[in-house]
């Protein structure tokens, strides 16, 4: 295992992974406190219609057909991009990480019949399986969340499996099977945190990834309707693409710098986690 | 022995296939409402005489292992039911949906290839360098950006600022009826929306690549090549490159069903008339069983190319002996 | 008789961000035409570095060469041109590496892999390559050659494969080839095939060979003189034959000592039975003699002062304290 104060030193020298950490602290800050600070309903008529940014005290960023703040929709959306991205991240993990360590551990034919279902969900075109879920059981930030963790678990599942598999035949978990240790402990105190450190960086992976299938969602007029989220915005604003697309671009902006900020965190989780040369 | 390896994978592939079935099977059973009401939603609620079609055929009141085992065998037969909004079987609407999404996706996936390897192999030769970290951070800055988004980016350019190709459709309407004009009118109309979904696989390819040759480069075998007296140009393009495509292959298979998610949304953006609008439509009218045939038939078509690419890989790559 | 090859003073480091690492200093040694030098140490002492160096296949940027001089005939290969070391790579100046397998290309057949060096270095068709490369591979003795040579690398036995990395560094007209470990990775009864045949190609051409082993006691049977690194330093130079009968160095008494244990296994001497410790890693020297913490003979001296290399009747040493009595004979 890696000593801590050098994790954190490797991680600050790379340069991109604290900008992302910098953007990404702001856009956290920007979904917790943001609705409290600026009190606008994102749905409520503020202004006159198809204002253009002027950064000015009313609609600063401008205002979509029916006269709606975008900067309130931005702070709200982010609420909404962050919950989905971390509930369904959280949720993937549990199945996953459970599904790979049972199959790793135990192998043989408990290991084949987890793996062909693993199998099966990932060969499920993963979007459209959402959409299907979405469709089938209506759309909310719950069944959102549920129909991205699904999709995404077989990736940990194979991660956390093929962990499992070499680490299995280590001396020291050999050990604990032979001073009797019972197998939920050595799979909770001896492997699982050894493979802690593949499993984050995939998390941050997986996270980045339902931001993105959440927006997809809601464009498509499958978000939850009772909250603003961006995809939603993109989807509002296409209407009326040729003369105002900034109602496009900003909330399009916001997906891409989220989603930017998790990738070089990760990367740089990845760079600090696994140190090579 | 080549026979005997496909008929096993094709064993495997016929039991993920009925797995396949179960599972959305089992989507049905869980969802609100019976099974019929899910699968009619309200494209035929309207229509009692479907909706007692349905029922029969189904047997709701029979025991769950003979529903399943009916949607199974529906299944097998290619029998997806019919779409009342449509007014057609769902298998033919589908197979008349699927050449404008195969051309949009094959497209794609031919300039996120191309553009992948090209930009993988220029940020590789010159690791750390300028021209690598700019093609890295635009790979990333392509990773991080929603497809569709993408999209109405590129209609505001190039549709709405320049005006240079057309914002959506497959073809002008009254265009001219000739052959070579139905080709070069098709092809403008194809260059935004493959483009778009290009994007984000361009930028998979490009950072696999990236990566791929430089473990590559580290290999015993390139400094044998380097002390064949061969320039830097040959070591990459001749030993490098040939070796460090082969995991972009094996990726092509995996990232299949996620190219056909992101059709749905470039053809909702472009109005391309493929599966993906289908989907969008069926979605709209709560046409559940069209939605499910969409998946399914996706699913047996990401089975399909999986193998072919299985095939394909064990040709290219000489170590993987087909009967082993 | 002029040296083919002579390398003067010869230093590499490596730098990776910080501090340069020396890797290889002030190593001097030479080869005559037709002659063999070995250059014997345990794993981390810079001699595969030196021969990548002969090559300038060192992996730049981060290992390069700082210093000296490698005279190739009238030329010095360190400032030559790349465009001319890729004229001698391969055809002139061949190399054989430790793993042959791995050091074959997996996707393409051993046949294409030598028609390639062949006809980097001469304009001719591809039938004429092929038939010199059928032609190549029956002189290393390649049973079958005709079918094998359309076989891929991982069909061939490590054995095969060697004859066929010789096969290839015979396609010019060597004369210096450096064998890295040729036979470490492969099993005993063919490790005597492989040398044989090196021995083989050195009569027929004339060439030179820089063999690079751990392994003294193969050093003696195929080398006239040979130079013991260690730490990145020659630490003991001078004909083999002298050497081996009565080291003066105790690092290669040390080595001498550890060859009845590992002579029949082809795995690489980890840390010598009878030398306590490891080599020191690059970078972590001590301030005297590299070897001293592992020395039985150790000093003071030893431990303040580095000695250099220095003549001792035809062999040179770099130690205070030389088993001089044995020199003397």
């Amino acid at each position: 295992m890696i000593a801590r104060s050098s994790f954190i030193q490797r991680y600050f020298q790379s340069r991109t992974g604290v900008i992302g950490l910098i953007i990404l602290t702001l856009i956290i800050v920007m979904a917790i406190f943001g609705p409290t600070l600026y009190p606008v309903d994102p749905w409520d008529m503020v202004s006159r219609p198809l204002q253009w940014p002027s950064f000015g005290a009313e609609a600063p960023l401008g205002s979509d057909v029916l006269g709606r703040d975008v900067l309130s929709g931005l702070i709200n959306g982010a609420r909404v991009s962050l919950i989905i991205g971390i509930s369904a991240t959280a949720a993937a993990v549990a199945i996953g990480v459970t599904v790979g360590a049972v199959a790793g551990y135990f192998r043989g034919l408990t290991d084949d019949a987890l793996m062909r279902i693993t199998e099966v969900f990932q060969t499920i075109p993963n979007f459209l399986f959402v959409i299907v879920l979405v469709a089938v059981f209506r759309p909310s930030v719950f069944t959102i969340s549920a129909a991205i963790a699904v999709v995404s678990w077989p990736a940990v599942a194979r991660l956390v499996r093929g962990e499992f598999l070499s680490l299995r035949q280590r001396a020291f978990v050999e050990s604990c099977v032979t001073i009797g240790m019972s197998t939920p402990r050595i799979i909770f105190t001896q492997i699982l945190p050894n493979c802690i450190a593949p499993v984050i960086v995939t998390s941050s992976i997986m996270i980045a990834t339902a931001i993105l299938v959440e927006a997809g969602l809601s464009f498509l007029g499958l978000g939850d309707p009772n909250v603003m989220s961006w995809g939603a915005m993109i989807g509002f604003g296409r209407q009326s693409l040729r003369t105002s697309w900034y109602l496009t671009l900003i909330p399009g902006v916001a997906i891409q710098l989220t989603v930017l900020s998790i990738s070089f965190v990760g990367e740089a989780l990845n760079d600090s986690l696994n140190p090579r040369l | 022995m080549m026979k005997r390896y496909l008929v096993r994978r094709a064993g495997q592939a016929v039991v993920v296939l009925i797995l396949i079935a179960c599972v959305n099977f089992l989507i049905l059973k869980l969802a609100p409402g019976d099974l019929v009401d899910v699968l009619a939603g309200e494209s035929g609620g309207s229509d009692p005489h479907y909706l007692h079609l349905l029922r029969e055929q189904y047997g709701l009141d029979r025991p769950l292992y003979v529903q399943l085992f009916q949607y199974l065998s529906n299944l097998v037969q290619l029998d997806l039911g019919y779409s009342f909004r449509f007014n057609m079987p769902v298998r033919d609407l589908i197979l008349m949906r699927l050449p404008a999404t195969l051309l949009l996706m094959f497209s794609s996936l031919a300039i996120a290839l191309l553009g992948g390897i090209t930009f993988g192999v220029a940020a590789a030769r010159a690791p750390r360098s300028l021209r690598d970290s700019l093609i890295s951070t635009t790979a990333l800055l392509a990773y991080s950006t929603p497809l569709f988004w993408a999209g109405l980016m590129l209609i505001i350019l190039f549709s709405v600022k320049f005006g240079v190709l057309p914002s959506g459709g497959m073809a002008t309407v009254d265009g001219p009826k000739d052959i070579v004009s139905i080709i070069v009118d098709v092809s403008r109309h194809l260059v935004l929306p493959s483009i778009t979904l290009a994007l984000f696989y361009m930028a998979t390819y490009t950072r696999l690549m990236r990566a791929s040759m430089l473990d590559i480069y580290n290999m015993d075998f390139v400094r044998t090549a380097k002390a064949k007296g061969l320039t830097p140009h040959q070591v990459a393009y001749r030993h490098v490159v040939p070796n460090s495509i082969l995991p972009l292959i094996s990726l092509f298979g995996v990232q299949l069903g996620s190219v056909l998610g992101g059709s749905v949304v470039v053809e909702v953006v472009f109005g391309w008339p493929g599966l993906g609008s289908l989907a969008f439509d069926a979605l709209f009218q709560r046409d559940v069983n069209l939605l499910m045939g969409i998946l399914f038939l996706s699913s047996v078509m990401v089975i399909l190319v999986n193998l072919a690419i299985d095939l394909l890989y064990s040709w290219l790559d000489p170590r993987i002996e087909v009967g082993a | 008789m002029r040296p083919i090859l002579e390398v003067r003073e010869l230093s590499i480091h490596a730098s990776s961000g910080g501090q340069p690492i020396p890797l290889v200093e002030k190593v001097s040694f030479s080869v005559e035409k037709g002659a063999t030098l070995a250059l014997v140490g345990e794993s981390g002492c810079g001699k595969s570095m030196t021969a990548l160096s002969l090559m300038r296949i060192l992996p730049e940027p981060a290992v390069r060469i700082v210093g000296g001089e490698i005279r190739f005939e009238d030329e010095d290969l360190v400032s030559a041109s790349e465009r001319r070391m890729e004229q001698l790579r391969g055809n002139i100046i061949s190399m054989i590496f430790q793993d042959p397998i791995a050091s074959l290309n997996p996707i393409q057949t051993v046949g294409d892999q030598i028609v390639e060096v062949i006809r980097t270095h001469n304009p001719i068709s591809r039938k004429e390559a092929r038939a010199r490369a059928i032609e190549l591979l029956r002189s290393v003795r390649l049973p079958d050659a005709e079918r094998r040579i359309n076989y891929y690398p991982h069909r061939l036995s490590g054995g095969m494969c060697q004859r066929v990395m010789i096969a290839m560094a015979m396609a010019g007209a060597p004369k210096v080839i450096i064998a890295d470990e040729p036979t470490t990775a492969l099993d005993t009864t063919v490790q005597a095939q492989v040398m044989a045949l090196l021995r083989k190609a050195q009569t027929e051409t004339g060439t030179a060979i820089i063999l690079i082993t751990h392994n003294l006691a193969a050093a003696a049977e195929a080398a006239e003189n040979v130079a013991v690194m260690y730490a990145g330093r020659i630490i003991e130079q001078g004909p083999v034959r002298e050497i081996f009968l009565s080291p003066a160095h105790p690092y290669t008494e040390g080595l001498l000592g550890a060859i009845p244990d590992n002579a029949e296994g082809g795995v690489e001497i980890a840390p010598l039975a009878e030398i306590p410790g490891n080599v020191p890693r690059p970078g972590t020297l001590p301030s005297g003699c590299a070897f001293a913490p592992r020395c039985k003979n150790v000093q003071q001296r030893c431990r303040n002062e580095r000695p250099d290399l220095t003549a001792h009747g035809n062999r040179r040493v770099a130690c205070f304290f030389p088993y001089s009595q044995m020199i003397a004979q």
